[in-house]
């Protein structure tokens, strides 16, 4: 696959379990792919160098800076967003969570975190707090601080704990 | 910001990929997981003509016990080694310091040779490849691959001995000798951050290697005798290094650093449990 720069290049890929395709240039970002050419909006772009962590969404279900991947990176890959979490309408438990914890105010860093903590809770289902602020470590809150994000997070693991032990 | 506009490429197999560095030279940049070229493209420290993606070479993502080392092929994250079960047994310095390398999230794309191939001076791979005594393997279209030391591959801030139409394609790490003990720790702002001062040991019978990132150009490692005064020698080191101030940190507190954790470290004061909280590899 050669792209040349002044090329478009059609990106086809499965974005929230849809199949979905647009024309992206070599240079553009994948996070701007997402909001640009497939209307994704709900991830946020911070930094743009891969600090901040706003931009976070899942790539073949890893969470990634989608501000340090190309649009052409992901052709044919599976890419998960913030958007894929509510089902109908509904609010997923960690997103319910970060409502009951206060884990968030202006909302602008939220999208990433969650996106991070949905991959970290499918992988570790009895964090402990320090596992839990090690994975925070990743994104950066300037206004709710990050007390009420880690109770959230968890809370969660708790209860799914409980959820698993209940219908064995 | 947003990179300049180049083309792209992106080989599937690793003849494709170094015709095509042989080809365009210094105009080429290679990309793997991009969790360091890809922030310096965004803000434009580098404006390559093409960027070739070794990620999709699958040849190149192997890890591989191999003539008494660990081989990583160039496509291979630090994830990846992460989870490679016989780590902690095989190399343990590199089970304790792939933790502190970045964020999750960036060792689930970022590569381990990636991050040898950038050869920032407070980067935790270049540490752990200079204390071991580590090789990198580079290929270009012609002849032998070539092999170069840790110790000969750093040269300098982001400056390393590969050539414009070399291919970085391994890197190995030394298996755990018998007797030896292994020892990482690190001093960031915050977990996950540069390190001001980063330390490795390889703690062997009669002597000690200890590798300092994130205060000299590169990493440095000195061997030291196990039978001469601690204290003298970490202070030796310490000074030699010629550590400057920055807005992170002081030159006399990264002084202050290597004399004190390296004698924690080598002294194994510091064992495990600083970090035992935050489990590896998870």
């Amino acid at each position: 696959m050669y792209v040349r720069l002044d090329e478009r290049y059609r990106v086809t890929l499965t974005l929230n379990g849809r199949e979905r395709s647009a024309y992206a240039e070599p240079r553009t970002q994948l996070c701007d792919f997402l909001r640009h050419s497939l209307g994704a909006t709900g991830t946020h772009v911070g930094c743009e160098h891969g600090v901040c962590g706003a931009c976070t969404v899942m790539v073949d279900g890893r969470a990634t800076r989608s501000c340090l991947m190309l649009a052409v990176q992901v052709e044919g890959r599976r890419v998960e967003t913030i958007e894929s979490l509510a089902k109908e309408g509904e609010l997923n438990d960690l997103q319910r969570a970060f409502r009951e914890h206060h884990a968030l105010q202006c909302g602008f860093c939220t999208a990433g975190i969650l996106m991070s903590c949905h991959e970290f809770l499918g992988r570790v289902t009895d964090p402990s707090e320090a596992e839990v602020r090690d994975m925070l470590s990743g994104h950066l809150c300037r206004c709710t601080g990050y007390t009420g994000i880690v109770q959230a997070v968890l809370a969660v693991a708790r209860a799914r704990q409980n959820n698993r032990q209940e219908t064995p | 910001m947003k990179p300049a506009a180049f083309d792209y490429y992106r080989p599937t197999t690793r003849r494709e990929a170094i015709e095509q560095l042989v080809e365009r030279g210094e105009d080429a940049r290679i990309i793997a997981g991009g969790q360091s070229l890809m922030a310096v493209l965004n803000m434009r420290l580098s404006q390559p003509r093409v960027l070739i993606d070794i990620s999709g070479v699958d040849e190149l993502r192997y890890i591989e016990r191999r003539d008494g080392y660990l081989a990583v092929g160039a496509a291979t994250t630090q994830a990846e080694l992460a989870e490679y079960a016989a780590l902690a047994d095989e190399v343990p310095l590199l089970a304790q310091m792939l933790p502190w390398i970045g964020h999750f999230q960036t060792r689930n794309r970022g590569t381990v040779c990636g991050s040898i191939a950038h050869a920032d001076p407070s980067a935790e791979l270049p540490l752990c490849l200079a204390t071991l005594g580590g090789e990198v393997v580079l290929e270009t279209k012609r002849g032998k691959p070539r092999r170069v030391t840790g110790d000969d591959f750093f040269q300098g801030i982001l400056t390393t001995a590969r050539r414009p139409h070399e291919l970085i394609t391994e890197v190995r790490f030394p298996l755990s000798k018998a007797g030896h003990r292994y020892r990482f720790q690190e001093v960031a702002m915050r977990h996950g951050d540069f390190a001001i001062v980063a330390l490795a040991v390889d703690i062997g019978e009669t002597e000690y290697h200890l590798g300092v990132g994130g205060v000299a150009d590169r990493p440095v490692v000195r061997r030291i005798p196990r039978d001469v005064d601690l204290d003298d020698a970490l202070n030796t080191l310490a000074w030699s290094l010629e550590a400057q101030d920055d807005i992170h940190a002081s030159a006399t507190y990264r002084r202050h650093l290597v004399r004190e954790m390296g004698r924690r470290l080598m002294t194994e004061e510091i064992v495990q449990e600083e970090t035992a909280d935050v489990r590896p590899a998870r």
